[in-house]
């Protein structure tokens, strides 16, 4: 129940996910029943009719074919395939094909080389890595709509525990739902190879409760925090290249090459979950991102060390 | 040569005809160059209007009297075919050099429309999709043009040489083969470029 | 079993060719210069055992690296490089030219033929091979590389668009995948069309279709299969290079370029390019199960009708690599059905095989060793494959290590077994020496173990989710051990591989006389001398049935009585 730290696709927490577990129960019953079967007489085969050490030489009697037998294992395979095929189709279209409620929330993704932006085009919220998605419940739903779409290459859509994957392509896009039953953080990560940092292109999916999920929506529809501590900070943020790649909200910064800042210092992780977001860490990626995620597309930026500290510390207050 | 039947109820005199493998490989060719075909053809169906800027299909003339060219070399090396096999040699290479001159027109006409659009209507391979579809279907179509001249001009000197006799008849049918299959395969073009996709 | 119950000695000419001696020279240009179906044969399959111990190498390196959470073994570059090029070399340098190998190497002996049809397009078709298979080597070196790892391909063995666009692949190392790769298809499909005419035009007296040995029916079909798989593949990469050299836009997303085409592009190529890989095992199981069971193949026509089935119902399934790219609920429903059904033609050839041994007296050497645990090892592989055609359950373990292990399953356990049995096999007849017995149970042995070990576990992690293509992965994903599992195994299949790379060798200097039916079976290469001399057969057999040396060895009881 609920996530978990390895993302089994036998721990479902979400509609879909439990529908192809059920479904997978089923065809591995029937693939289960064939490999008895045909393994089982092989096994058989192989014990009865091996020849012994002392075998006269002579040649057993040759047997051509028997049109009976040969018509009974291609009809009999012929029904199963019928039935799982049958099966298969009912549960394609019940995941593929659900109609979508009104309280539906939507989200857009768009994945980049090697981050995720996430979208809530009905809240007004942009931002990235960490999605923050509602609970759902049998009595209560409130399922979430993904619209999938790519900036660069391919990528894919992957929370084992919440539903199958769906892959991101650019100008092709495409969708993906579940309603998580149960809180917490579930893991995933991108599922389609994209390049250098496939492997470091990691999910999370914060599932709130109603009131986690109120308070969330709240903080994130405010503009970046200013705070006239920093205004260093701001001031190197501003000025360097930062601005061109990353926004943070009520500020001149609009750059949409890299993830939106407005929050960041809201998020747990960095670097679409690479590592925890703490000052040390904060400081080292925007020292030298490729020491934590070689190939990753933000340069480093050649700061001096007080730059650097001003920069971690303007970052850090925004919540 | 002589045989020696593995099995005892099988006669040294029963009749053991094979097509000719020359003919079956020519015939395995044309089926790989298919596959090739179709796969640009189904490119160029599937990007039909999806063309976002630049020129389109719109710019481009049908090329009738090419493509009867085209076609008629069709013919004519049939009847080039015929007369090798009645062993009449110069009927051979008369209907086997208007073949060639047929072919080369219809490169030649290719050439001229290519010009027109590259110069006139600023279309290169890489101006849009439609340039990039075009020039790759048409284009790999006349590289098999040139590819079927370069083996007829061969056969024509080698006609002309004395060095082709009637009993190169299988191999010349054989080149012939794959010319029909290069004609064919223009009709599959024409009507996908000039037709559909206009 | 050395001992020769060839019946027809004298009958046929046996005698060896007289021994002279040769300089190396001598010998390398009777090598680089010959048009002879066998020399050429045996060309093929030494390159391919040779790329296969590179592409394994390429593995263990792999294996190394994903041992433990957050290793250090490789850098993210060089893996990815690493599990491109043993993709592209296993599929393209070891599975395709093994098994044209074989089929030069057997083809016109089974048919009673003295050559392939177009022996010097034989030699031209070897020879683009071998040099397109280099050319994609030589990119470690070529290009922009030369420092560090050089710039070998680094997308993947599918090279989706647009990852494979010059915006994405700068430099020069997407171009040698392509372009290699166009090369040896080049060869690949003169090889299939010079096999066709074999089989339709070289048969020998009285080799009527139905009494072709199953080994060259299946040949005939993968090789008449390979010419429309091989060239849909041409004409993408023509495409791509067309995109990345003039500018083109076929896969250019931002003009309108679609990733999806490259995709559908592929997957036609290459699923039909699995079953091209799967049939040559199924022909060389075809000619061993039934000799070591000492019985004829159970329901030949059958056989033939369900390779040819097989091939056609290939060509419509493709799509069953795209369920996650977002196609109608139709579309997966089409698919699903479509893929199931191949296993309905493969069933039957499963039980077939059955079949034959059921009541037979089966002599477990090696080659019908590795044929068995083919058997068992294909029936599992086919299940899992019919548990991927489940397009939702498919949603969940698409590009997980569930895929890697089935079809790790199926060109291990499957293919690699069979061209093993093979190899151990028919060694003797191209070389006059028997490999090894002892040495080969030791292989046979230490190769399942390490197979099971390696790739049963593997599904455990897909299930996990863990996807494939990364280098490495979070230590609280609870993959460790399972990966570490499967490392051991890859390590324990490398040294059973040089396990049999030893017994070549040794059994090559010091093997046992082979003499030319060492396994008292029945097609016509063993009525030939091992090796058989340059011409094959002094005098062109006549047959009249599907099992020529049985009927001669066996004339109180002979095939051609059964045979309608
Ligand atoms: C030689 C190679 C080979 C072979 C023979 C097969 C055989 C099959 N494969 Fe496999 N496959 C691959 C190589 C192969 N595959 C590769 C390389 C990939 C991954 C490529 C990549 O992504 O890089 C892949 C991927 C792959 C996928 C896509 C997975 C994904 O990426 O998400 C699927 C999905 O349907 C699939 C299915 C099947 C099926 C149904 C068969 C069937 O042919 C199996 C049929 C056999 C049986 C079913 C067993 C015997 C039958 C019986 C005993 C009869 C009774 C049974 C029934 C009635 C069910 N394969
Ligand atoms: C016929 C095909 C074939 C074969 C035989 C193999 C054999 C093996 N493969 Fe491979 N594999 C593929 C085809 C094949 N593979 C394909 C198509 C892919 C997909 C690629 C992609 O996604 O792009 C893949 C991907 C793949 C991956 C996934 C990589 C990733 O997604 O990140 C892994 C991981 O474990 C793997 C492992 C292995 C192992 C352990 C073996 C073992 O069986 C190997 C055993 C070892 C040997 C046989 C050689 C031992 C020899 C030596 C140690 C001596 C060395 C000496 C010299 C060099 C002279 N393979
Ligand atoms: C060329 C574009 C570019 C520039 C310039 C750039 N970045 Fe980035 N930045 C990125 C990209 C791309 C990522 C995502 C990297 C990844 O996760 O793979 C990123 C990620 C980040 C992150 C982590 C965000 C998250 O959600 O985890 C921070 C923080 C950050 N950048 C800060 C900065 C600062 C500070 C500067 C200026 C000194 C800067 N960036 C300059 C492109 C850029
Ligand atoms: Cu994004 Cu892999
Ligand atoms: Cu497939």
């Amino acid at each position: 129940e609920g996530p978990q730290a390895t993302p089994s696709i036998y721990a479902p927490a979400s509609t879909p996910a439990a529908q192809i577990q059920s479904l997978s129960y089923f065809v591995l019953e029937i693939t289960g029943a064939i490999f008895l079967v045909v393994g089982g007489l092989m096994a058989f085969v192989c014990f009865r009719y091996r020849a012994g050490k002392n075998d006269d030489k002579s040649e057993p009697a040759q047997i051509y074919g028997s049109t009976q037998v040969e018509l009974a294992w291609t009809v009999i395979p012929v029904l199963i395939v019928v039935v799982l095929f049958l099966t298969t189709a009912r549960m394609i279209f019940a995941i593929q094909d659900a109609p979508k409620p009104k309280e539906a929330v939507d989200v857009t993704v768009v994945g980049h080389q090697f981050w995720w932006e996430y979208r809530y085009p009905q809240l007004g919220i942009v931002t990235a890595n960490e999605l923050h998605i509602p609970l759902s419940s049998k009595t209560d739903p409130k399922p979430t709509y993904f619209k999938l779409l790519s900036a660069d290459v391919d990528h894919s859509y992957w929370v084992p525990q919440l539903s199958g994957k769906t892959d991101l392509i650019p100008n092709h896009p495409n969708e993906l739902w579940m309603d998580p039953l149960y809180p917490g953080l579930y893991k995933g990560q991108c599922a389609q190879f994209c390049g250098a940092e496939h492997a470091l292109m990691l999910l999370r999916v914060y599932v709130d409760t109603p009131e986690q999920f109120q308070a969330w929506v709240a903080n994130q529809q405010k503009p970046g925090v200013q705070d006239p501590t920093v205004a260093a900070g701001r001031q190197v943020f501003e000025t360097q290249a930062c601005m061109n790649c990353h926004a943070v909200a009520g500020t001149a910064a609009t750059g949409r090459y890299g993830p939106d800042l407005t929050h960041l210092a809201s998020r747990d992780t960095l670097a679409s979950g690479v590592i925890e977001n703490n000052p040390k860490n904060l400081r080292q990626w925007i020292k030298d991102p490729d020491s934590i995620k070689p190939g990753a597309l933000m340069p480093a930026m050649k700061l001096s060390d007080e730059q650097l500290d001003q920069l971690t510390a303007y970052l850090a207050t925004l919540k | 040569m002589s045989a020696i039947p593995l099995t005892p109820h099988i006669s040294d005199d029963q009749p053991w005809k094979l097509p000719s493998k020359g003919k079956v490989g020519m015939y395995c060719l044309i089926v790989a160059e298919s596959a090739i075909f179709i796969i640009f053809v189904l490119a160029y169906l599937f990007y039909i209007g999806k063309t976002t800027f630049g020129p389109t299909p719109a710019v481009l003339e049908v090329p009738i009297i090419n493509s009867i060219a085209l076609l008629s070399s069709s013919i004519t090396i049939m009847l080039a075919e015929r007369a090798l096999e009645h062993g009449k040699m110069k009927g051979f290479s008369l209907w086997w050099a208007i073949t060639i001159a047929l072919g080369s027109y219809f490169l030649y006409g290719t050439g001229v429309e290519w010009y027109k659009l590259i110069h006139e209507d600023g279309l290169t391979i890489s101006t849009n999709l439609f340039g990039t579809t075009f020039y790759s279907l048409v284009g790999l179509h006349a590289t098999h043009v040139i590819f079927g001249l370069i083996g007829l001009t061969l056969t024509l000197i080698f006609a002309l040489t004395g060095k082709l006799k009637h009993e190169h008849n299988e191999k010349v049918q054989i080149l012939a083969l794959y010319w029909h299959f290069v004609d064919a395969i223009w009709i599959v073009v024409f009507t996908v470029v000039y037709i559909i996709g206009r | 079993m050395a001992d020769s119950t060839l019946p027809i000695q004298g009958a046929l000419d046996i005698t060896p060719p007289a021994a002279r001696k040769h300089s190396i020279l001598e010998i390398a240009h009777s090598w680089i210069t010959t048009v002879d179906h066998k020399k050429l044969g045996i060309l093929y399959t030494v390159f391919g055992i040779f790329w296969l111990l590179v592409g394994g190498a390429e593995a263990i390196a792999i294996r190394i690296q994903l041992a433990m959470p957050n290793n250090h073994f490789l850098s993210p570059q060089t893996y990815n490089q690493f599990f491109t090029m043993h993709g592209t070399t296993m599929v393209f340098l070891v599975g395709m030219t093994i098994i044209f190998g074989f089929a030069n190497y057997l083809v016109p002996l089974m048919i009673g033929a003295r050559d392939m049809a177009f022996p010097r397009l034989n030699a031209f078709s070897f020879w683009v091979t071998a040099f397109g298979g280099t050319l994609l080597y030589y990119s470690f070196l070529g290009g922009s590389g030369l420092y560090g790892v050089g710039s070998a391909p680094d997308v993947g063995w599918f090279a989706y668009a647009p990852l494979t666009a010059r915006a994405f692949s700068p430099g020069h190392a997407t171009d040698y995948w392509a372009i290699s790769l166009i090369v040896s298809g080049i060869g690949t499909v003169g090889t299939a069309i010079n096999i066709v005419a074999t089989t339709v035009s070289m048969r020998c007296k009285g080799m009527t279709l139905m009494r072709m040995p199953l080994f060259v029916w299946l040949f005939f079909v993968v090789s008449a299969l390979t010419l429309i798989t091989i060239t849909p593949l041409t004409a993408a990469q023509i495409m791509l290079t067309i995109d990345r050299y003039l500018g083109g836009h076929f896969f250019d997303t931002q003009a309108g370029g679609s990733a999806v085409a490259w995709m559908h592009f592929f997957w036609i190529f290459g699923h039909p390019e699995v079953y091209v890989l799967i049939l040559p095992a199924f022909a060389i199981a075809n000619e061993i199960i039934p000799v070591f069971s000492r019985k004829a193949i159970f329901g030949y026509p059958a056989m033939a009708a369900a390779s040819v089935g097989i091939a056609f119902v290939s060509l419509g399934v493709w799509a069953h690599h795209m369920f996650t790219v977002g196609m109608t609920s139709v579309s997966n429903a089409f698919f699903t059905l479509s893929t199931m059904l191949v296993g309905i033609p493969t069933g039957i050839k499963i039980f077939n095989w059955l079949a034959t041994m059921w009541g037979g007296k089966i002599r477990f050497a090696t080659p019908m060793l590795f044929l068995t645990a083919f058997l068992f090892q294909f029936l599992i592989a086919g299940l899992t494959g019919i548990m991927l055609s489940v397009s939702p359950w498919d949603w969940q373990l698409h590009n997980s290590y569930f895929v890697i292990a089935h079809f790790h399953y199926v060109l291990v356990g499957a293919l690699v077994f069979a061209i093993f049995g093979g190899l151990y096999y028919w060694f003797p007849k191209a070389t006059g020496k028997m490999l090894s017995e002892k040495i080969g149970k030791w292989h046979f042995w230490l190769f399942i173990i390490g197979f099971h070990l390696t790739f049963d576990t593997m599904h455990v992690p897909g299930i996990l989710g863990m996807p494939r293509s990364i280098y490495t992965y979070e230590p609280d994903r609870g993959w460790g051990p399972w990966n570490l599992v499967v490392s051991i195994g890859g390590i324990i299949q490398g040294i059973a591989t040089l396990v049999f790379a030893y017994n070549m060798i040794v059994s090559l200097r010091k093997g046992e006389e082979a003499g030319p039916d060492p396994w008292d079976a029945w097609t016509l290469e063993w009525t030939t001398s091992s090796p058989p001399p340059d011409y094959n057969f002094a005098i062109d057999p006549v047959v009249g049935s599907r099992r020529p040396l049985w009927d001669l060895k066996h004339p109180e009881d002979p095939d051609w009585k059964y045979e309608a």
